[in-house]
């Protein structure tokens, strides 16, 4: 590993062991937070999570349209973003499913298909095996052209998607057949990494056709600041990073419970609680190196005062 | 001449046809027209990356620039998962159409295409992500430091969202009743605080700026006045 001769020096030289801490070898705090990430992972410690507003609000968001739903879920991702939103969607999933809804995957993101796909197959035909394709729920898979997609949407769905991603007609597919625009979904929720997403299924969808559909979406902690001026008058429900994900899989579970498989159940949509172990450790330790190295500057500083 | 007047024609016709099809119900039907062809092509667009990724690699390989090992390994990578992906090889059958080979699902696990995308690009993308976290505690231990006031709000902030997003926020100020006079001192109101009336009224003035910013820069693009999207000649 590379190092400077910063790191390898102490700030203040041979002075004091505060004042040497400012020139702490990165592969210390490289390591410490290793073992923040994996002690916790490997305990399995889970903390208790109380839902907040937004998660309740994306909850009651699913739960106030009629069951047996038409909706839409974007899956705007891929696999760097998954450790964040894969707990949200499958839980969203999971949610609209023991509601009836029926429900219509996409994707703005080339790989946000094969994020949905895990998510029809780990939870989707796990929980819900009556779930048939066509009827129940339909795959249209990814489309470039990011919000010219979503634009395209909100006028004419079938001159955007002609067919499903297996290349079946989208008139053979009961569960599309009569979709025209969005304005034919209950509700439109975007799994969101970043552009093309959230924001712009606000600006291009929900802005065209306010009252028809609710909007609603998950999103990275990076991109939340520029989600939350939508927040709750365009966005009803907004799940905000791996804390929105375990508060809104606590709501799910404790309201739809598996009879015959809650232990598989509790661990496919425990993930969210199971991540926030390592961020709870992490986190802390993100303050103590903080306020160390604040300390440092301080005892460096008091010594070139002295000096 | 026609190099730089035909993109500025389409350019400006698409850009004025979009207008009207947001405000008039006459003109959706041409609206859905463009986007169509922008739709197009954008997916045209993967070829001309693929062309640039070809050209930038091959140059690179045979200059023997730094690091030129590295285009190798790229190119090599982009053929093998290109001749998967098109050839379907070890595609699982369709079920519906068994003798059709090309009918077949190159996507799942059992196939090389699904299992490299599964067992070899979600990982190492996963963990270029996951590596963030090294690199900003890090970051922070060196440069996140109180030296004056904007600074010492910052870490403020910083300090009650991070404990905030986590059980520890509910751990430390949980006790304080939500209705008492003292509620402004749980770390989850505060965060609410920040991040509904702070955080949102900054995001929002940004934001009405960008979008100024935005119709400016549409303006002269569709006017013609802006025509640095052209090859520099």
């Amino acid at each position: 590993m590379n190092t400077n001769t910063h790191d390898r020096q102490g700030g203040g030289g041979g002075g004091s062991f505060l004042s040497r801490l400012g020139g702490l070898d990165r592969r210390w705090i490289f390591l410490a937070m290793g073992l923040s990430i994996a002690v916790p992972i490997l305990l399995k410690l889970r903390f208790p999570e109380v839902p907040g507003p937004m998660a309740r609000a994306t909850f009651d968001a699913i739960e106030s349209i009629p069951e047996g739903s038409r909706v839409l879920l974007a899956f705007d991702y891929d696999p760097a973003s998954a450790g964040e939103l894969q707990p949200m969607a499958n839980a969203m999933v999971h949610h609209c499913a023991a509601r009836g809804h029926r429900i219509v995957f996409m994707a703005l993101w080339p790989l946000g298909k094969q994020m949905a796909d895990a998510t029809i197959k780990d939870v989707l035909l796990e929980f819900h095996p009556q779930y048939a394709y066509g009827t129940d729920y339909v795959q249209l898979g990814y489309k470039a052209g990011n919000e010219a997609v979503v634009k395209l949407m909100a006028t004419d769905i079938p001159q955007q998607y002609s067919t499903d991603a297996a290349g079946a007609a989208l008139a053979s597919l009961p569960l599309v057949a009569d979709v025209k625009s969005t304005t034919d979904f209950k509700l439109v929720a975007s799994i969101s990494a970043g552009y093309p997403g959230a924001k712009e299924w606000v600006q291009y969808a929900n802005s065209a056709n306010p009252e028809a559909f609710k909007l609603v979406s998950g999103s990275t902690g990076v991109q939340v600041s520029q989600l939350l001026p939508y927040y709750p008058a365009q966005m009803e429900g907004l799940l905000v990073a791996v804390k929105g994900a375990a508060e809104y899989e606590m709501l799910v579970t404790a309201a739809y419970p598996s009879a015959d498989k809650p232990d598989l159940l509790a661990e496919r949509l425990g993930q969210g609680r199971v991540r926030m172990g390592p961020q709870l450790v992490a986190h802390l330790l993100m303050i103590g190196l903080i306020i160390l190295g604040n300390i440092a500057m301080v005892a460096g500083r008091s010594r070139g005062g002295a000096r | 001449m026609l190099q730089r007047t035909v993109p500025i024609a389409i350019l400006g016709l698409s850009g004025v046809i979009l207008m009207l099809a947001y405000f008039s119900p006459l003109t959706t039907s041409w609206g859905e027209t463009v986007l169509e062809w922008f739709n197009i092509l954008a997916a045209v667009a993967f070829v001309l990356g693929a062309g640039n990724l070809l050209a930038v690699n091959l140059e690179k390989i045979s200059s023997r620039r730094p690091g030129w090992a590295y285009a190798a390994i790229t190119l090599l990578s982009f053929f093998l998962m290109l001749g998967f992906g098109l050839l379907k090889v070890g595609a699982v059958p369709n079920p519906q159409h068994p003798g059709v080979h090309l009918a077949g699902n190159y996507e799942t696990a059992d196939s090389p295409f699904g299992w490299i995308y599964e067992y070899v690009f979600s990982p190492l993308t996963a963990t270029m992500f996951a590596m963030l976290a090294f690199y900003v505690a890090s970051a922070a231990f060196r440069a996140f430091r109180a030296k004056n006031t904007e600074s010492i709000l910052l870490l403020g902030t910083a300090f009650v969202i991070l404990l905030a997003q986590t059980a520890a926020g509910m751990f430390l100020t949980g006790w304080i009743p939500e209705d008492s006079a003292f509620a402004f001192l749980r770390l989850d109101w505060m965060k609410v605080a920040i991040t509904e009336h702070i955080q949102t009224a900054g995001m929002r003035a940004i934001t009405i700026g960008i979008a100024l910013g935005v119709v400016a820069t549409s303006l002269r693009l569709i006017l013609g006045i802006d025509k640095s999207y052209l090859s520099k000649g």
